[in-house]
């Protein structure tokens, strides 16, 4: 029942000892109902002779009782509980396995329905590639970009757009070209680490085990030879060591050991390693195991770690190599798919359980729903069975977390009731929540002024707002700034200039120019504009404020109908022809990162209160055009 | 996993059948704790129908390594005198074995035990989860599954629940076998070949392991080399022909023969999905 290898009958010792050097691949299967995925896995194992004897005989007998006409149904190799098989469908993730000389395969067999998202996400959360299947003559159909969006969410980095059911559209080339084309389209911004395509005919076997006769066009491999040979080894870039403690065995009174399985990475001893989230550093001495002491031990492995010191940590603490980062934050972002009848309910108090432990935590904000089919986001205020929803969520207590994207195991979780004890939820954490969405401190409370926004208006003789001069670096938005502010002046307003670059000497030197820190100087000048504006002042921002989030962000911070957006739209040429001080040479020699224009992008402003092209205007044209803005607008007197 | 469970349950006990899956378990939680020794008890049904050579491995075993054994059988069952032969393997099954470890579970108040079943044994056993959940009357129920992603396990219980632990859930036939060779992890000899009393019932080679025996007037034991696939029960376990008597060459005739491992196993001719049927009632 398992692969044939002529080794078992003559050598069957040199055989276990070319067994031990298999590695293991793990798949999804998805497809529609009727897409014959079940039929697929059972021609897999099949054709790869591992379906036993007597196991065959029954499914002869059970093809008779169901849909038989003689044949063997595969189908039903995979079909399990009783009722599900009763209704002809699969409604849960079933696990099978089979080997091939080269492989161990593990096979996460999900249903292609409607409202099983869940099942799916199970199946892929421990999948090395997904295996989609596409009826040939259907196409690429909603169902298809659900699937592929949702294993490349759970970080599924190998596709196999398998296009079944050739024999009924007579092994068409052009079809099979067709749904790749339109597979192509749909899936452009999906983020795939690796597409393949292979036409098949899962009841008749065509390019499954064996290459079709019936598609001489088909270059490719086969399914198997495919799965035989596909990469899929991490990439070594994300591989920092880590570990998180599961337990603290002192089996006797000078014994400590810190258990777990290494998520990432490798560890030797005399390596210096941090304690997490206490900081405290130490060597490691010995690689403990039944099986004697190891000289290396890497991700995967079940180890127990002795230290030169004796430090206090316990489940749920993380070792990492010595001064190793990783978030400890009460709040996070993430991406959580909703599991359970009942829906969720904001606010509510749950459980959540990952790597790193468990904490009380609750859902704060749905940020957005996404919609698996299309791709896009919406608004909502719940979110039911197989909803996938960015979120804020903040715990009772700190918490040691990573990416989901840099570390699978750092950054996966799952939600669970406190009342029913059940798993309602799984989640992918992107990151801490951005300060743009910190909550402040409930015990804070606003102080308020005796002095009313009215009186402040007759006082200035003027109504607050907020500009933001936007535009590339050598758009001239400083020197419109400065010029904008002395005829304010003269004019008699009240205002306050706040410049990107001042405020980077200042509030803001702790900061870079990446794009999260450029997101956080908006952010805080933003704050000080709305301070500001709250004494009755006008405040002239100019920042270069590539990113549209960010600007949305801040119009919102400040008050939509108190924002005054200037897009200050040079081309990038003169910019850089302005440019004195060398940014942009250093930005295209690579020395400055994130440069935008250059390394990074600007984002223009499609809806901008006021467009001006500084190539073709004076500076008295600019500050002209602004001032007759804010007198039609009412902010100033005319 | 074994880690896991002993950090998010009480009172863990490991279900120990003295099969080769049990083996490989014990040898598991062994690593798992070492240098220290296995921090959970060992629970044993027993139906007072084992081979005797089971019984004896049982024993030593548990002496050797200094393990706490809890041996358990279904009192009622015993006084009622409840054998394979004069009530069938269906009700036997269910007294002897399913309510004897409901029974033993309650008494212990354990809320985590370990068994060594596998997703490959059996269709219905595929879905199985590696935490399978199970209610107050130990009862195993399809929708009250939880969904397992990546490998968080959730061993939330209340009072009296309790969740069935499957640490090689994912491991085939020949995995097992290929880890007791790799790692010489000891076995009950009946799993390798050697000559043995045999009678032929239904097609099905059963050993005559004691007097107790009810052979019909034309039967005769006869000595042949047989070994086991599965150990139960010895009237309800089918024995194979065969001269393997190492272990690679056990596996070497397992992987040139074409029939399932559970095949010996008289009780799985009942019905259809007979397994999802003894599942729901709370069997392994």
């Amino acid at each position: 029942m398992f692969e044939r290898d002529p080794l078992i009958e003559s050598d069957i010792a040199a055989y276990l000892d070319q067994r031990i050097q298999k590695d293991l691949v793990r798949f999804i299967t998805c497809g529609s109902v009727d897409d014959g995925k079940s039929t697929l896995i059972g021609r897999l194992l099949h054709d790869s002779q591992l379906i036993a004897d007597d196991h065959l005989e029954t499914l002869k007998a059970d093809s008779q009782l169901g849909v038989g006409n003689g044949d063997i149904d595969f189908s039903l190799v995979t079909d399990g509980l009783k009722a599900e098989r009763e209704q002809g469908i699969t409604i849960d993730v079933a696990y099978r396995y089979f080997a091939t000389r080269h492989r161990n395969f593990i096979i996460a067999d999900t249903p292609g329905h409607e409202q099983y998202t869940r099942n799916m996400a199970t199946g892929a959360s421990t999948a090395d590639l997904a295996v989609i299947l596409v009826d040939a003559r259907k196409g690429v159909v909603q169902q298809t970009r659900r699937h592929s969006y949702i294993a490349v969410l759970l970080g599924v980095k190998h596709l196999v757009i398998a296009v079944n059911k050739m024999d009924l559209v007579d092994y068409s080339e052009d079809q099979f070209l067709e749904i790749i084309a339109d597979y192509n389209k749909h899936s452009a911004n999906l983020g795939i680490g690796s597409l393949e395509y292979i036409p098949i005919s899962a009841l008749h076997g065509d390019n499954v085990v064996e290459a079709s006769a019936a598609m001489p066009w088909f270059s490719g491999q086969p399914l198997i030879d495919y799965l035989n040979a596909v990469n899929v080894t991490e990439p070594a870039k994300a591989v920092e060591f880590r570990l998180p403690i599961q337990l603290v065995l002192r089996s006797h009174a000078d014994f400590r050991g810190y258990a777990g399985s290494i998520t990432s990475g490798q560890v030797r001893p005399g390596d210096r390693v941090t304690a997490l989230p206490s900081g405290i550093s130490s060597t490691v001495e010995r690689i403990v195991t039944f099986n004697g002491d190891l000289k290396v031990a890497s991700a995967g492995d079940a180890v127990t770690l002795t230290l030169g010191d004796e430090i206090d940590m316990s489940r749920g603490d993380l070792l990492v190599k010595e001064n190793g980062k990783v978030e400890f934050d009460a709040s996070v972002e993430a991406m959580i798919i909703w599991m359970d009848e009942k829906p969720l309910a904001l606010g509510e108090q749950l459980i959540l359980q990952s790597h790193h432990g468990t904490a009380n935590v609750t859902v704060d904000a749905i940020r957005y729903l996404l919609d698996v089919n299309t791709g896009k986001e919406a608004k909502t205020a719940v979110l039911q069975l197989n909803d996938i929803a960015h979120c804020a969520i903040s715990a009772d207590r700190k918490m040691l977390f990573e990416s989901y994207e840099t570390n699978r195991a750092g950054g996966s979780f799952i939600l669970i009731d406190r009342v029913r004890n059940s798993t309602v939820a799984a989640g992918m954490i992107s990151g801490p929540v951005s300060p743009w969405d910190q909550t402040p401190k409930d015990s804070l409370e606003v102080q308020a002024s005796t002095i009313a926004a009215g009186e402040r208006q007759i006082r200035y003789r003027q109504h607050p707002c907020t500009i933001l001069l936007t535009g590339l670096t050598g758009a001239g938005k400083s020197t419109l700034a400065t010029a904008l502010e002395r005829c304010l002046f003269d004019r008699g307003n009240s205002i306050v200039r706040l410049d990107g670059e001042n405020v980077r000497l200042g509030i803001s030197k702790d900061l870079g120019f990446t794009a999260v820190d450029r997101s956080e100087n908006l952010r805080r000048v933003a704050e000080i504009a709305h301070l500001m504006n709250s004494q009755g002042l006008i405040a002239i921002a100019a920042l270069v404020a590539p990113q549209a989030n960010a600007r949305a962000r801040a119009q919102q911070l400040v008050g939509a109908d108190q924002w005054i957006e200037v897009f200050l739209d040079t081309p990038l040429a003169v910019c850089r022809d302005r440019d004195t001080t060398g940014l942009y040479e250093a930005a295209e020699r690579g020395d400055i990162e994130e440069f935008p224009g250059v390394s990074a992008a600007y984002e223009a402003p499609e809806d901008a209160d006021l467009r001006l092209d500084t190539a073709g205007m004076t500076v008295d044209q600019c500050v002209n055009a602004i001032v007759e803005l804010l007198i039609e607008k009412g902010f100033v007197d005319g | 996993m074994f880690r896991e469970v002993v950090s998010q349950f009480r009172r863990p006990v490991m279900l120990y059948s003295i099969g080769k899956d049990s083996s490989v378990l014990l040898h598991l939680a062994r690593k798992a704790f070492h240098p220290g020794p296995v921090p959970f008890p060992l629970l044993h049904i027993d139906t007072t129908w084992k081979f005797k050579e089971m019984i004896e491995f049982r024993d030593r075993i548990c002496a050797e390594l200094g393990l706490e054994l809890l041996v358990h059988s279904n009192p009622e069952g015993l006084a009622a005198q409840i054998n394979p032969f004069d009530h069938g393997s269906q009700t036997y099954t269910d007294i002897m074995k399913t309510d004897a470890l409901k029974q033993a579970l309650t008494q212990g108040n354990h809320d985590a035990a370990f068994g060594g079943a596998r997703r490959d044994e059996e269709r219905s056993r595929a879905k199985e989860r590696i935490f399978s959940f199970r209610d107050a009357n130990h009862r195993w129920d399809p929708k009250r599954q939880r969904p397992e992603l990546w490998n968080l396990y959730n061993g939330k219980v209340s009072d009296g629940e309790s969740i069935r632990v499957f640490p090689i859930s994912n491991w085939t036939e020949l995995d097992v076998w290929h880890y007791i060779h790799l790692e010489k992890i000891e076995i009950v000899p009946l799993y390798l070949a050697a000559p043995r009393p045999i009678v032929e019932r239904d097609k099905n080679l059963i050993m005559v392991d004691d007097a107790r025996f009810p052979l019909t007037p034309r039967e005769q034991p006869r000595t042949r080399w047989v070994r086991f696939r599965t150990l139960g029960c010895y009237p309800l376990s089918g024995a194979i022909e065969s001269m393997a008597s190492t272990v690679p060459e056990v596996i070497q005739e397992m992987l040139l023969d074409r029939h399932s491992e559970r095949q010996g196993r008289i009780i799985d001719h009942d019905q259809l999905a007979s397994m999802e049927e003894k599942k729901r009632e709370g069997y392994f």
